[in-house]
């Protein structure tokens, strides 16, 4: 589904990311884990077209994403082939990102009448029922200001997912939360693995969350990967000496 | 107080339509400048981009006086016919605000956080539509106080239109001068007081956009004092 073949990024003279190679599997959910700087986020902010490659290519289901085809070659994509491809792809990002100059109903559904063409009374439809699903039926006339942290992140993902995206990019989504918000999250999240059959790529410090609900860690410092299986795996046993020494230090805090 | 109060202020008030409508005309044309050069200069076509800072650059860093002449003296030679004063009048203050007004549409545009252009983008909306319904209707709630200014400097500079003779209220005034000489200090007090009471139709105005703006931006108005306060306010919002 998601595929990075060499992929490097740069900024001057930072490595943030280095010569990257990893396949993430239709409807896998993925877990980046890793000490601040070391690329997670990278990863997601370049497959959510933020962020271009300096080096390499990402494709998404088969497509180059940040760059189209020519004959033989890849060249830089332009608008038109950037908005083709975001089509498959949603995001959840850390400070929710909501606009705060719509309330909670319209917020879900001007990109689906924008992009995908939906008549408003569809959107409007589809987007009560998101609400429903993630528990803030009440909330849709309401102002995002109006609403917690964790609220507010609940109708992000309701937002992403009103595009009906094919693979769901999570940015650190609890840790701008007050630590009570975070589990009815968390939960909502759960729920949509066990439901979806989305892929999904997840930067986060919830440990305990990674390890229920992951099908695969992969654990970056210095932007490559220096580890990659399964959670009980990583979490129990690491190959590495600096996965051990990052688990330590994220786990045993008091 | 003069005998001639009632008649100075009845001779100004002739002068007031011009004035008004010479002051609501510039406005419309500053506001649609100021977006396309705003704009313009933030477009990805350098060409757009060129073009835009030409025009703030140009009346921006012209005389004012000196444009009206150009467009109501020098303009007919080009083209053969003389524009209406008053409607050569809404054009310069137009242009001439307008530039200054795409600098608050600019910065205004520039000033909404990166993460909403992020979270348009994430929701695959275009290029239009992220400015259009995205930042431009968080963008527009801060310029309201800035094009304030930039409106009430427009209002006065409406007395210029006194040198091509478009009949409102500064040139009113210079007609009284021969004849009510002892009053003159009263007559320029009048016509102050105009200017005066018209700004502050303009900020009357203005600040209730703003305060609804604001709360469409789902924003707690907050209380003067608490602003000039902050931190040492008791309950300040966000404190720990």
């Amino acid at each position: 589904m998601v595929r990075f073949d060499t992929v490097a990024k740069r900024f001057g003279d930072t490595v943030v990311l280095d010569n990257l190679t990893f396949d993430v599997a239709p409807g896998e959910f993925v877990t980046l884990i890793g000490p601040s700087g070391s690329g997670k986020t990278t990863i997601l902010r370049l497959l959510m077209t933020l962020e271009r490659v300096t080096d390499g290519a990402v494709y998404v289901a088969g497509q180059p994403l940040s760059h189209m085809r020519k004959g033989d070659n890849l060249v830089p994509a332009s608008e038109k082939h950037l908005r083709a491809a975001r089509k498959r792809i949603g995001m959840v990002f850390q400070q929710f990102n909501l606009f705060p100059n719509m309330n909670v109903l319209r917020n879900l559904t001007e990109a689906p009448v924008r992009t995908l063409g939906k008549s408003r009374a569809e959107a409007e439809e589809r987007a009560r029922e998101l609400l429903d699903m993630v528990g803030l039926a009440e909330k849709a006339e309401a102002h995002p200001t109006q609403l917690s942290g964790g609220q507010q992140q609940r109708v992000a993902i309701a937002r992403a997912l009103a595009m009906d995206p094919k693979v769901l990019l999570l940015d650190e989504v609890t840790s701008a939360l007050d630590p009570e918000l975070v589990s009815g999250v968390l939960r909502l999240l759960e729920e949509l693995v066990r439901t979806t059959d989305i892929t999904f790529l997840c930067v986060t410090h919830e440990m305990q969350f990674a390890r229920d609900v992951s099908d695969r860690v992969m654990v970056l410092d210095g932007g490559r990967i220096i580890e990659d299986g399964e959670p009980e795996k990583i979490f129990t046993e690491p190959d590495n000496e600096r996965t051990r020494e990052f688990l330590h230090a994220v786990l045993d805090r008091p | 107080m003069s005998a001639n109060f009632g008649l100075i202020v009845s001779r100004i008030l002739e002068g007031l339509p011009t004035t008004v409508w010479a002051t609501l005309g510039g406005i419309a044309l500053t506001i649609v400048l100021s977006f396309a050069a705003g704009l313009g200069m933030l477009s990805r076509l350098a060409v757009v981009r060129w073009v835009s800072r030409f025009y703030v650059e140009i009346f921006r860093g012209t005389s004012e006086v000196v444009q009206l002449f150009w467009i109501f003296f020098a303009l007919p030679l080009l083209v053969g016919f003389q524009l209406v004063p008053l409607f050569a009048g809404i054009v310069v203050l137009g242009l001439n605000h307008g530039a200054y007004g795409g600098e608050i549409v600019r910065g205004a545009v520039q000033s909404v956080p990166r993460a909403q252009h992020e979270g348009a983008i994430a929701l695959n909306l275009s290029a239009a539509n992220r400015m259009v319904r995205v930042i431009l209707p968080q963008a527009v709630v801060e310029m309201i106080p800035p094009f304030n200014n930039l409106f009430i400097q427009l209002l006065k500079s409406s007395a210029l239109l006194v040198f091509i003779s478009a009949g409102e209220m500064t040139e009113i005034s210079e007609q009284l001068r021969p004849t009510l000489g002892p009053d003159l200090v009263l007559v320029y007090t009048v016509v102050l007081v105009f200017y005066l009471l018209l700004a502050i139709v303009i900020t009357v105005v203005m600040r209730q956009l703003e305060r609804v703006g604001a709360r469409r931006l789902g924003r707690v108005p907050r209380e003067r004092r608490r602003v000039l306060s902050r931190g040492h306010a008791p309950d300040s919002a966000g404190g720990l």
